[in-house]
């Protein structure tokens, strides 16, 4: 037997990594991106990059944030993460107007179509709910109070949205399970009332988002997974519309030879503005994977494999407006053990075809082709030049930081023995 | 240890398990993800592996009836067992965390069904954990009776939030219970009590029984009478505390 003593995963001093994270003004009037506790906004229709204002008791973020997000209508960015602080801030006045304590690290925000209400969510599955209602003179407002509205039971919530309708919100977790639950008329009291559940995958959930199409104002709500799958669901019956298998695809564009099997977990995914592409970011593939949705026929294809050529960029998050045909996207990670950079992100941009004809071909932005340029990668990505060893590491780091986190650990009988020998009825013994 | 003749774990004259070789602490950590198998989703839930003389061939969709009672926190059976014989025609399930435990159901629930042909074929166990696996074994609205007897208590504060009755899980079992189905609780403790009618009292989707339909009901007797820990509290003389709730449909 091996060495029971040390496991991985167990060292609790192991530099904790959290993955960059990118978001898009629906307008696409400006590009947030996040990276560790930096949180860094380029204002694209005024071409000059955003100087943030928090002057509630926490300013800013202390700890690695683990989401970012615009609000359907652009007025709102909402960041939250391991400090247990959920932010919230006006994009026309760039202030801090709302600052909101959570008891545990949050893992996941999302925030109501009409903007009254935003939610997030803990790492133990708690979902919470605050109202975001601006105040008149724009001015920051006291910290705010949370009320529950539902819970995963213990376990992390990777992915909040709400229906294009606003009629039901989706929470998906790590034990397999998407849930949806009907919005009461007033999310303050609880959303007590579960509509379904959509199960059927194998692995954690990692990512969700819908499609907006005129036949299905729920939406159609598409799930990607640790299980290398991404699947399309009916949110009001919970049924499983097709699934998609990202793995065999993937195979032919893996990064080489660095891990034993290539991974095929789905990191993110997106539902791009011509209503059918959806783009992902998957585990080891050096670019994003395009998938075809077809709204009528209910079907998952894959459509292209999209390489980012000359730099190994394995995407974190991607991004997208909501009238734009731009895909972004970014890769970083907060701090990587032995290197000498505090943070690296780098951020590349897809201009995605209208309509999905053949002819049509995703065209992979030029860093002087992308909309605010230098000045907008000067700001998000900070100045550092980064080697493309040193991302390699980084995406090494932030899979097993991944894998730790939300795939469960699977000990051998000696090991699981090993591990109860401090429990008190096991003393006793011999 | 010497292996006798004496220490079968089967009684001989009865045919039927013998508890003390299925003994387990009282507790089990209900946040440790153990290792059972969780079916996918409900219709991947193999009905002819629990109930194999009413659901013959693997892949039998003819039969389709569907379990209607659930027993969560089964322990040893008792409520099962009595359950059975009253509802030949319902298909119940226990639900029990601890591995011996679910071990001595199962073989119970055997030497019962050989012991009485053609009865004892509508109950069976399952060993899982109900607090995150409800929804992938039932269906929306499947359940008719859902039973919590004495659950652990988890006095401690801090450990409230493992109570199996709580307002967030309540969401969980009104969406398995159908409209009219009924949540059966009961407690020694009385502390956990209040707290138990306090949840469902202030869930919108459930009502309280009325002393009528109470006694109307001859599954409540069953709560103190079924159980082997029901049957501990009546000789130590203690009292019990009940809150039984019909679940609605939530108001506008």
């Amino acid at each position: 037997m091996g060495d029971a003593q040390m496991e991985e995963g167990d060292n609790p001093r192991e530099i904790e990594v959290a993955p960059a994270l990118i978001a898009v003004h629906p307008a696409q009037r400006s590009v947030a991106v996040a990276v560790g506790s930096d949180l860094r906004v380029y204002d694209l229709t005024g071409d000059c990059p955003v100087s943030l204002v928090d002057d509630s008791a926490k300013p800013f973020h202390s700890d690695s944030i683990r989401a970012i997000r615009y609000g359907a209508s652009g007025k709102l960015l909402v960041s939250a993460g391991d400090d247990k602080l959920v932010k919230i801030w006006s994009t026309d006045s760039w202030l801090c107007i709302g600052s909101v304590c959570c008891e545990k690290r949050v893992s996941s925000v999302a925030v109501s179509n009409d903007g009254l209400f935003v939610c997030f969510a803990d790492k133990f599955g708690v979902v919470w709910v605050v109202s975001s209602k601006e105040n008149v003179e724009n001015q920051a407002l006291p910290d705010k109070k949370a009320a529950p509205i539902l819970a995963h039971y213990c376990s992390i919530i990777t992915s909040l949205e709400f229906s294009p309708d606003g009629r039901f919100i989706v929470s998906a977790d790590r034990d397999y399970k998407i849930r949806v639950t009907v919005v009461p008329k007033n999310p303050l009291d609880g959303a007590h009332e579960i509509q379904t559940f959509c199960l059927g995958h194998s692995e954690y959930v990692s990512c969700l988002d819908f499609i907006h199409s005129p036949d299905y104002p729920h939406g159609l709500l598409v799930s990607g997974s640790g299980d290398s799958t991404v699947r399309l669901w009916d949110v009001t019956s919970g049924s499983l519309l097709d699934t998609c298998e990202i793995g065999a695809k993937a195979e032919l564009s893996v990064t080489d030879g660095l891990e034993e099997e290539p991974c095929h977990a789905i990191t993110d995914l997106c539902t791009c503005s011509n209503g059918t592409s959806i783009a992902l970011a998957v585990q080891s593939l050096k670019g994003i994977m395009l998938l075809n949705c077809n709204p009528s026929a209910k079907t998952l294809s894959i459509a292209k494999v999209v390489l980012i050529e000359g730099e190994t960029l394995i995407p974190t998050s991607l991004g997208t407006s909501l009238s734009e045909g731009l895909l972004w996207m970014v890769t970083g990670i907060s701090k990587l053990q032995g290197f000498n950079h505090s943070s690296l992100a780098r951020v590349r941009a897809v201009s995605l075809p209208e309509d999905n004809g053949q002819d049509a071909e995703p065209v992979l932005l030029r860093d002087d082709e992308i909309p605010g340029g230098q000045k907008l990668l000067e700001r998000l990505q900070g100045s550092v030049s980064i080697g493309n060893d040193v991302f390699l590491a980084a995406a090494e780091a932030l899979k097993t930081a991944m894998r730790s986190l939300l795939i469960k650990k699977q000990y051998s009988a000696e090991k699981r023995e090993f591990r109860k020998r401090t429990r008190n009825d096991r003393k006793l013994k011999n | 240890m010497i292996e006798k003749e004496t220490t079968s774990t089967f009684n001989k004259s009865t045919g039927l398990p013998r508890k003390r070789f299925y003994r387990a602490r009282a507790h089990s950590n209900p946040l440790s993800d153990s290792h059972f198998p969780v079916p996918l989703s409900p219709s991947q839930f193999d009905y002819s592996l629990h109930y194999p003389q009413l659901f013959p061939a693997s892949s039998d969709d003819d039969n389709p009836k569907r379990i209607q009672f659930a027993d969560i926190g089964c322990g040893f059976g008792g409520l099962l067992v009595a359950l059975s014989t009253l509802f030949p025609d319902k298909l119940m399930i226990g639900m029990e965390i601890r591995d011996k435990v679910t071990e001595y159901v199962k073989e119970r629930i055997s030497a019962l069904r050989t012991t009485n042909p053609s009865q004892y074929q509508n109950i069976s166990v399952v060993r899982t954990n109900s607090m995150k696996y409800i929804p992938n074994y039932f269906e929306k609205g499947q359940l008719m009776k859902m039973f919590f007897l004495f659950p652990d208590p988890h006095f401690k504060e801090k450990n409230h939030r493992r109570r199996v009755i709580s307002p967030h899980l309540l969401d969980e079992y009104a969406y398995t219970l159908a409209v009219g189905g009924i949540i059966y609780t009961i407690t020694d403790v009385e502390e956990l009590g209040e707290w138990m009618k306090g949840c469902l009292e202030n869930h919108p989707m459930f009502e309280a029984l009325t002393e009528e339909e109470l006694e109307n009901d001859p599954v409540v007797k069953l709560l103190t009478s079924a159980t082997e820990e029901g049957q501990k509290v009546a000789r130590n003389g203690g009292q019990t505390f009940q809150a039984i709730y019909r679940r609605i449909a939530p108001s506008l």
